[in-house]
């Protein structure tokens, strides 16, 4: 079970050592860290006051806050604005969002490096930003205090007005701002010592307001990487081989681009990062001249190691390690279930697949990259530029240090902007014609090309008593290892057998809160799949696959157990030992969802079903507690429609409502898209799916009925923008058995996979 | 150089006659409002009007639109309060925001024939344009919501002048 990533390697992040400036520089109040632990007071009054600029105060009252997390829709820039808003007391209206650069200074306060995933952003920021709001009240309000004349635990904060009620005087932040008083230092002690709000004093968090983000995004007026413009640009189209991964340019013939107008030049990746192998960048002076330079460029390729490779010979590889005893390392290991599998009473055996999943946001993949004296400058929308900046420099040839990100609004995430492919052929096409150069890439490449949530096989085998109670599970999964292909060891988790770092992400999610005795979980890399189809973090990652074969196989084990499927999760969801305060929060998740529904209270009619599944993604100590009732029809040729999602989900404290059901709405979609539509095969080494007239998400034909209810019961506030995927396809499969008795266990589920299993 | 009327401005783009007006809106007149999602016609991320008609620019070549009117995102309305963009706002709608250009443009073609469409027949007329976000369900309601409140202001006017 892992413990929390921290990148040691970097700025120290803790915040606890560092203190916190409020300060008047040129351009109003700015508020933040010392980006030194230790900075001392007489900082803060120097013209060189540059803190850890979290947000700052405008003359005119405008309070921006820069976010240092991606935003990709998840509109988290906003929720940042609004917690630091809800304890600085400024009105709703005064708040705007700026978006971060990849200095340190702000990197997240408990990663320590800038990377937006895990659902984790709200939860790790929280603190923090609420600190850091109250800090900014009341510096500005002892500047009221002295300019009033009035004793500073008098003065009421609220709507960026500072009012003494006593005397009735009154100033407003632009004022406070204005008369260039407000400067402070809270020491570590000081900031620890505030007294934040206690939820019932909130006013703002708990409320929907408008997020900051939208009403842009309403006129075409955001923009996002691809949408970035220098003066002197010119266009970079990447030309992919046919191997996803591990192919070498043998000849590139340019002759017939060279007869094009506007052709600049070909440049072949030399990618000592490894991010990306056997990749031209035809570039242009115009994007519509790449594209045509691109298709005119005649290119040889060495296939190299996995060209012949498919989807069948990962899953065929994938089996063969599982079936030796010493694959892979364990993640749990509790009891013996080898030994209570002997003794059970009826034993299970179930194998569970996904296939290859792509990200394939809306916006393709894209970045622009300019040489600007000794620093490198790059402009795109990334999740996680600590990284992502190192592999710019790497393709560049360059120190880190030296490289500017700039961060640009996200047309979509979902975790493949984590990757930093896209450097590589902006930076070595910049700094082959001497030129910013924006490359953009085609659906085409960005579909062949992604980062993807990689093709799993999982095998249960349960075992039951004479009482039908769950006494042992052993559950082995195989997946190529997308974080370990980071290179960052602190995000990999040390294994229980010692027998070296597991990747907790592939397995995350195994480790659930039922009471089993006896519990292995063995993660075993297949490294066939890791190098012909170097994965990616996919929303969800791995809760993705490890729910859907454990809340499937929880399924299967109720059916032989002859007790209902929810009251059997009810029964082992009890709360003991390590489990106790998590079981019983997702038991009650479990319990309001099945109410929602209506679970079991009516006859359906024939061909339909309920099925539900309940989860603790993202991980252990991250989760939000997740329930799902999906109600469904089948009909003889196996087709399935979707009638109803009903998902409950426990999120503790919600910042924005409406941002909340908006994300979980979001999130059941992309699971019930997984679950049903969402395939991507490997052949010949290469990724078949090219557009979306082969690879098809969910369009709003196939969208069901989606009730989503939020439990914020004011527990710590835990994510939103993922676990709702992993709860949908166990909660489709089961309700598809209930309907009509066939089990399905790969995803994705097909109408032809439930005639079949009809019939057996 | 092709001229190209967009938004009620003639304008001249470096762009051959074979090539997508995608990408002379988006690159040439540097309108960045218009995206790029697959170069295929299967997003619908594009979509543009040309003569009122939802179309896709990607699969649009700049010489066949020539002398005809091109109506953009940023030309849909003169201060972005077209009542799809404010229902838009109202219903919340964009994550990511990427596709809703396309998303509003698509609709707007629908309103301006249809102002009571049902919820068919907008499925029928969006199916086209894809969401990765998925907020499909709140496209719907924000569809609904402007064509409510282009029917209240087309009644209105309609008895301003039977007085």
């Amino acid at each position: 079970m892992n413990t929390h990533v921290k990148i040691d390697s970097h700025e120290p992040a803790d915040l606890s050592r560092r203190s916190f400036l409020v300060g008047t520089a040129a351009t109003g109040l700015v508020l933040g860290y010392a980006t030194i632990a230790g900075a001392d007071s007489a900082l803060a009054a120097t013209a060189n006051f540059e803190p850890s600029v979290w947000y700052s105060i405008a003359p005119d009252g405008i309070v921006t806050v820069t976010c240092g997390k991606a935003d990709m829709g998840q509109h988290v820039a906003s929720t940042m604005a609004q917690i630091v808003c809800e304890e600085l007391g400024a009105n709703w209206k005064d708040m705007r969002v700026a978006l971060a650069s990849n200095d340190p200074k702000y990197n997240d306060p408990v990663l320590g490096a800038q990377i937006t995933g895990g659902s984790w952003s709200t939860m790790m920021n929280f603190e923090a930003m609420s600190r850091a709001g109250a800090a900014g009240r009341m510096a500005l309000s002892e500047a009221a205090a002295g300019a009033m004349g009035a004793p500073a635990n008098e003065l009421v904060v609220r709507d960026s007005v500072i009012s003494h009620p006593k005397s009735k005087k009154s100033m407003t932040f632009a004022e406070v701002v204005k008369s260039g008083k407000a400067t402070k230092t809270f020491t570590p002690d000081d900031l620890k010592a505030i007294k934040l709000k206690t939820p019932d004093q909130y006013t703002l968090i708990g409320v929907s307001v408008p997020q900051l983000d939208i009403p842009d995004k309403t006129k075409g007026a955001a923009k996002y990487g691809i949408d970035v413009m220098l003066p002197g640009m010119v266009y970079g189209k990447v030309v992919t081989p046919p191997v996803r991964y591990g192919a070498t340019v043998k000849s590139v013939d340019d002759s017939e681009a060279k007869k094009l107008s506007g052709f600049i030049k070909a440049v072949t990746l030399d990618d000592k990062t490894g991010t990306t192998t056997g990749w031209v960048v035809a570039v242009a002076s115009t994007y519509a001249q790449a594209r045509k330079a691109a298709d005119a460029l005649k290119i040889t390729y060495d296939g190299g190691p996995n060209a012949k490779l498919s989807s069948e010979s990962l899953l065929d590889e994938a089996k063969r390690l599982q079936a030796q005893d010493d694959s892979g390392q364990y993640f749990v290991k509790d009891g013996d279930p080898n030994a209570a599998l002997g003794s059970a009473a009826k034993v299970l055996e179930a194998e569970y697949t996904t296939n290859i999943n792509i990200h394939a946001p809306m916006e393709p993949m894209n970045a622009t990259a300019e040489f600007k004296g000794d620093i490198l400058h790059i402009y795109t929308g990334n999740q996680f530029a600590t990284r992502s900046g190192a592999i710019a420099a790497g393709a560049a040839g360059i120190d880190p240090k030296y490289v500017v990100m700039h961060q640009m609004w996200l047309g979509g995430g979902f975790g493949r902007r984590l990757d930093a492919d896209m450097m590589v052929p902006a930076v070595q096409a910049a700094k082959a014609v001497g030129k910013p150069v924006k490359v953009i890439y085609s659906r085409e490449n960005d579909m062949t090309m992604d980062f993807s949530r990689p093709l799993t096989y999982q095998k249960i085998k349960a075992g039951l008593d004479g009482d039908g109670k769950l006494v042992a599970m052993s559950h082995d999964v195989v997946s190529a290892w997308p974080t370990q292909r980071w290179g960052i060891p602190d995000f990999l988790s040390p294994s229980v057998d010692k027998k070296g770092p597991l990747d907790s992400f592939t397995v995350n999610g195994a480790d659930f809160f039922y009471t089993v005795p006896n519990h292995h979980v063995r993660a075993i890399k297949n490294e066939m799949a890791h190098n012909a189809t170097p994965s990616g973090q996919l929303r969800s990652v791995a809760p993705g696959w490890t729910f859907w074969a454990v809340e499937s196989m929880i399924d299967e084990l109720a059916h032989q157990a002859g007790k209902d499927p929810a009251l059997f999760r009810v029964e082992l969801l009890d709360g003991k030992g390590d489990n106790a305060g998590g079981a019983q929060r997702l038991r009650n998740t479990l319990l309001a969802a099945m109410g929602l529904a209506g679970y079991g209270t009516k006859e359906l009619p024939k061909g339909e079903g309920m099925g539900v599944a309940c989860v603790s993604s993202q991980e252990r100590k991250t989760a939000s507690w997740t329930a799902c009732v999906a109600h469904v029809a089948v009909d003889s040729s196996g087709n399935i429609k979707v009638k109803k999602l009903t998902v409950a989900t426990d999120v503790g404290t919600q910042v924005n409502p409406d941002g909340v059901k908006a994300q979980v709405s979001g999130a059941a979609l992309w699971g019930l898209s997984l679950a049903l539509y969402e395939k991507a095969t490997l052949k010949d080494g290469g990724i078949e799916q090219t557009n979306f007239d082969s690879y098809t998400p969910l369009r709003m034909s196939q969208l069901p009925d989606v009730e989503v209810t939020v439990i914020a019961n004011g527990e710590h506030a835990t994510g939103v923008g993922e676990p709702a995927v992993t709860v949908i396809a166990p909660a489709v499969g089961n309700a598809i058995f209930n309907a009509c008795g066939a089990r399905v266990r790969a995803l994705p589920i097909t109408a032809e996979a439930v005639k079949a299993a009809m019939k057996a | 150089m092709p001229t190209l009327n967009i938004n009620g401005h003639n304008m001249s783009v470096e762009a051959a006659n074979d090539s997508p007006l995608l990408w002379a809106i988006r690159e040439q007149l540097q309108m960045t409002g218009t995206k790029f999602g697959c170069g295929a016609g299967l997003c619908g991320a594009c979509t543009v009007h040309v003569n009122g008609e939802a179309v896709r620019s990607c699969q649009t070549m700049v010489g066949d639109v020539a002398g005809k009117k091109i109506t953009t995102i940023e030309g849909l309305s003169a201060k972005g309060d077209h009542p799809l963009q404010k229902a838009w706002i109202a219903e919340q709608v964009p994550q990511c925001g990427y596709c809703q250009s396309g998303q509003i443009m698509q609709a707007a073609s629908l309103l301006a024939k249809n102002n009571n469409p049902t919820k068919d027949e907008i499925v029928a007329h969006m199916d086209g344009n894809l969401c990765r976000c998925m907020t499909y369900s709140r496209i719907q309601k924000a569809i609904l919501r402007a064509a409510s409140e282009m029917r209240t202001a087309s009644n209105a006017s309609t008895e301003r002048r039977a007085t």
